[in-house]
This record gives C-alpha cells, structure tokens and sequence, in this order.
C-alpha cells in the first residue's frame, strides 16, 4: 500500500509479490470446480453433471464478461457506486504495476477475476436440481455485471463502501453476502423443487462434499492469503487466520452437531469448513490469529441455526447458500468492527480497541450488500423468467437435468447402449458399444 | 397367495411407497433394473460416441401378499407409477407355492402378514 498516491507512478512491480500472486490466482481459479464438486456430492446422482457444470458454466460465462466490462465497472475510477468504462475490453491493463499494489496489472485483474467466478458459481446453490440450463447461462452472465461487479467496486474499487471506512479484507461484501443473499432471492423467485418439504432429497455422495470442502478450504488460502496482493504482513496474517478459523468452526460445529443428533456428521464437517473460510474472508488481515479463532467458533452459531432451521420452511435456498456464506459473511464484516486491531493490521481498530465508528462502518457494508444483493437478483430473475422460463416441466425435473439438458448421465454404465455414430466403420453384428 | 412384480420408473418409486403405505401393503424388496419396454430411446453423446440407449433403469417392486391384498397392490403400482407416457412399465402377477418366514418358521398367510399389522 501506498500512503502518497502521486507517487504510484515511482511504484515498481516486485518480483516476490508477483511470484505469490500467480499461484494465489491458479489456487482461487481452483476453488471452483472444487465448488462443483461440493455441490454436485449434495445433489441427487441424476443432477450430478448439471449441477456440477453451473460451476464449469460461470469460469465460461463469468470469465468473459469480467474482461469485457464487469472488471472495468469494479475498478476503474472512484465513482460512488460504479466504476467507469477505462477499462472494458481490458484496455491499459498491462504490465504496469495495479495503482496501490506492485503486481502488474494483468494479475491484479486475473486475481480479481477468480473472485467473480466463484461467487457465480456460488449463486447455482441455490436453484440446482430445477434450473434450466440456458437461463442459468443468462442469469450467471447478467449478475456477475450487475450484482458482483457493483458490490466489488463499493467493497475494493474506490465505491462508497471503502470510502466510508468498511473494512472488507477479501470479500465479504461482494463474495459472501452478495452470493448469499442473491441465493436467496433466486431460490424465491425460481421457486422450489417439486418434491421438496414431499420427500426425502439427499446428498448422493458425502464423499465429493468432503473432497470438495477440502479443495476449497485449500484454494482459500490463495483466496485470502492473495488479498493482500503481496507477501506482506497482512497477507501472511490472512494465510495463517485462514488455517485456524475453520479449524474451530469445525470443533464447534462437531459439539453442536453431537448436541443435536448425538452423531458428528461428515456432511456437517464439510459445511463447517466452507463457514470457518466463509467468516474469515472479510477479517483475515484485520484481526489477530487469537481473535480468528474466537470468530472461527462464533461464526459457527448463527449459520448452523439456519441451516437447521431453513429446511422447515418452504424456502427451498438448496444447499444453504444464504447460511454457509451469506450469514458467515456478515458475521465475519460485523466481527472486523468489534476486534480489528491496529497493532496486527496497522490500518484500523475495532470498538475493543477504541474505535467505535469503525463499528459502523461495517455496519452500514451488512446492511448496505445483503439488501442490494437480494433487490437485484429478484429483479433480475424476474426479468429473465419474463423473457424465457426458468424452470422445466415436473417431468423433466422427475428425469433430471443431467439428460435432460445435457445428454449425458454421470454414472453411466453403457449396459445396452447402442453405438449411433462413431469414426470407425461398425458392422451390423457388432450393435452394442463398449463406451470408455 | 400371489406374488406381485411391478417394474416402475425410478422417479415414480416414491410415488408407489406412498400408494402402497396408503394400501396398507407393507412387505416388499426393491431392486433396480435396467429393461427395454418399447419406449423411445435416448440419444447420448460423450465426447465424439453418440449412443442410443436401449435400456432405461427401472425399479423392481417385488410384494408377495395374502389374496384379499393382491388388488390394492396392483392398485397401488398403477396409481404411483402411471404417468401416462410410454415407459411406465408393467405388473406381473404370478402364483406363490410356498412362503416361510426365516425367523419364526412360519409359513402361508402369517409369513405374508407383516409383524405389526
């Protein structure tokens, strides 16, 4: 960080800094397929693919539409609540270093990049087993312009947010709380599936759902350890925050877990982990490791009760979204008022340390996201289900999206499969396929 | 005593568990199969081999039961499985000789019976 802005210029792209910053990016880029698979381990085996490839769907969708504009509209300029258009098309993003940091500017936009994926990919949650794929396709495109561009420029990109003092170290505002909050809207608006509060519907493979929570927890370290956009003090205070917070929401997690059901559950431990990394997103370079894993066990509390409490409803928020990132992601903003610390992060103190604006700061940023979050996805979606319908038939839904939309089963096993076309000659009496 | 098959598909299985529970029919096993009844198939593709698949997976309810019971079990598969569409599957009644009852020994109408009803 720079103090004297005029002398960015003098600014010098720093070899060790950019070495880091390259594998944080390829580890955050990670994070979702990795998001994929938790997902797809949570859905019934018929929506295996498709629920998978929303994930694969927003690297595609995502990725394009942040280099065409959705990077410009996040950080170029200072404007209240939106960027300019300086750099749509990535123009001037080059080898220069990225105002205020000493990563050229290519990796800064890479890095910013990995962030808008995911947390498109992270609004599928909510509408997986019922949503057609084409207008997943539409809707991934026009939120991560709409939604996440808007809520990263106010929380990194000189918006109002930043201005005004929230502290947001890795994306609790345009992360968390925007693809919470959005799952949410989307989950009411694309309705729920046509079994759900009828019938059992579980999680086909516990196994992915831990694999995973593992790849993730591992990309988080690029995640929040890269935000930072240095090997600096706060970069290596987030790395190491992002170690033990998860650690004890997994402690807590289990207590609460063997509390309720006598039973510590595999599905709870992977949830537990993306909760911990949820809630130290915004806090990892604000608060002291102590601190971290106060609020690794803290943030535990409030998403767990939603979690059991949202299946009760007829809110049919999927795979909990709103509880494992939406409600971590303010619990974590809100923790940053009440225990950043001047001494670990040399730039702001908490209410606990004498600062009780920096309190409401961070207020106003988890009042502030999760309502423009949650306003713009219902519009959005509304808008689109006006054009093109959101969902299928019951029918379609009953057979599932994998072959339904996508052709293909994920537990195929070619028992009976009749070749139709292939490159090499088939004579008659060899009808039935072998598929690889 | 009649043995009652009833092959239905796999998204309509909770549908016949509802039935049957209502029918108060509760012995039976499932399995799933895989067949071909005549329904159209589907056209698959992975990578460059596009496969039509010639055998759908279906559920196999197999629920032997006392006389008075075999109606409302056929009623049962048919009311949960039925869609409408080509490929609801079938019912096949077939005769039982004998049916014993592992733990207690028991055979006929008590091993048909289940405990509790």
């Amino acid at each position: 960080m720079t103090d004297v802005p005029s002398l960015a210029a003098a600014a010098q792209v720093n070899a060790g800094d950019t070495a880091w910053m390259l594998a944080a990016t390829a580890l955050v880029l990670m994070m979702t397929p990795a998001l994929g698979l938790f997902y797809a381990g949570l859905v019934r085996s018929k929506n295996t693919l498709n629920t998978f490839m929303m994930c694969i769907a927003a690297i595609a969708v995502a990725g394009v539409t942040w280099a065409l504009v959705g990077y410009s509209l996040a950080f170029d300029g200072d404007g209240d609540l939106i960027g300019g258009l300086g750099h749509a098309f990535l123009n001037d993003v080059t080898f220069e270093p990225r105002d205020g940091t000493t990563i050229p500017h290519l990796v800064f936009f890479a890095f910013q990049a990995t962030f808008c994926i995911i947390t498109t990919a992270l609004v599928s949650g909510a509408v997986v087993e019922r949503m057609r794929f084409g207008a997943f396709l539409v809707f991934a495109a026009l939120w991560s312009v709409l939604v996440y561009a808007v809520l990263a420029h106010w929380a990194f990109g000189g918006g109002w947010l930043i201005e005004g003092g929230t502290r947001d170290f890795a994306g609790g505002v345009p992360v968390e709380m925007g693809s919470g909050f959005s799952a949410l809207a989307a989950a009411l608006v694309v309705g729920a599936r046509k079994d759900y509060g009828r019938q059992a519907l579980l999680p086909h493979n516990a196994v992915y759902v831990l694999i995973g929570a593992g790849l993730l927890w591992f990309g988080w370290f690029g995640f929040n350890g890269g935000s930072g956009f240095s090997t600096g003090n706060s970069s290596v205070l987030a790395f190491t925050n992002t170690l033990l917070c998860p650690a004890c929401t997994l402690v807590v997690w289990f207590a609460l877990d063997l509390i309720r059901g006598r039973q510590v559950t595999a599905i709870g431990a992977a949830t537990a982990i993306i909760v911990g990394c949820v809630g130290i997103t915004p806090a990892g370079g604000y608060i002291s490791p102590g601190w971290a894993m106060v609020l690794g066990a803290l943030v535990a509390l409030p998403s767990y009760a939603v979690i059991v409490w949202r299946p009760r409803t007829r809110v049919d928020e999927t795979l909990d979204v709103l509880a494992a990132h939406g409600i971590a992601g303010f619990t974590g903003i809100l923790f940053i008022g009440f225990f950043a610390e001047m001494s670990w992060n040399g730039v702001a103190d908490g209410l606990f340390y004498g600062d009780a604006g920096q309190l409401g700061s961070q207020l106003v940023a988890a009042v502030a996201a999760p309502a423009y979050a949650f306003a713009m996805t219902y519009a959005l979606l509304k808008l689109i289900g006006a054009v093109t319908p959101l969902r299928g038939s019951d029918h379609e839904e009953a057979v599932g999206m994998d072959i339904i939309h996508h052709g293909e089963e994920a537990y195929a096993t070619g028992e009976g499969a009749i070749l139709v076309s292939t490159e090499t000659h088939v004579t008659e009496d060899r009808p039935v396929a072998q598929p690889v | 005593m009649k043995l009652v098959i009833g092959i239905v598909r796999p998204e309509k299985a909770n549908d016949v568990l509802e039935a049957l529970y209502r029918a108060h029919v509760r012995g039976f096993s499932l399995s799933r199969v895989q067949g071909h009844g005549g329904e159209l198939d589907r056209v698959e593709t992975y990578r460059g081999t596009t496969v039509k698949m010639g055998l759908s997976d279906k559920v196999r309810f197999e629920i032997a039961v006392s006389d008075p019971f075999v109606q409302p079990a056929i009623d049962a598969l048919c009311e949960g499985g039925r869609t409408g569409e080509v490929g609801d599957g079938k019912i096949f009644v077939v005769p039982l000789e004998r049916v014993v009852r592992i733990r207690t020994g028991e055979t006929g109408h008590g091993a048909v019976t289940p405990v509790g009803s």
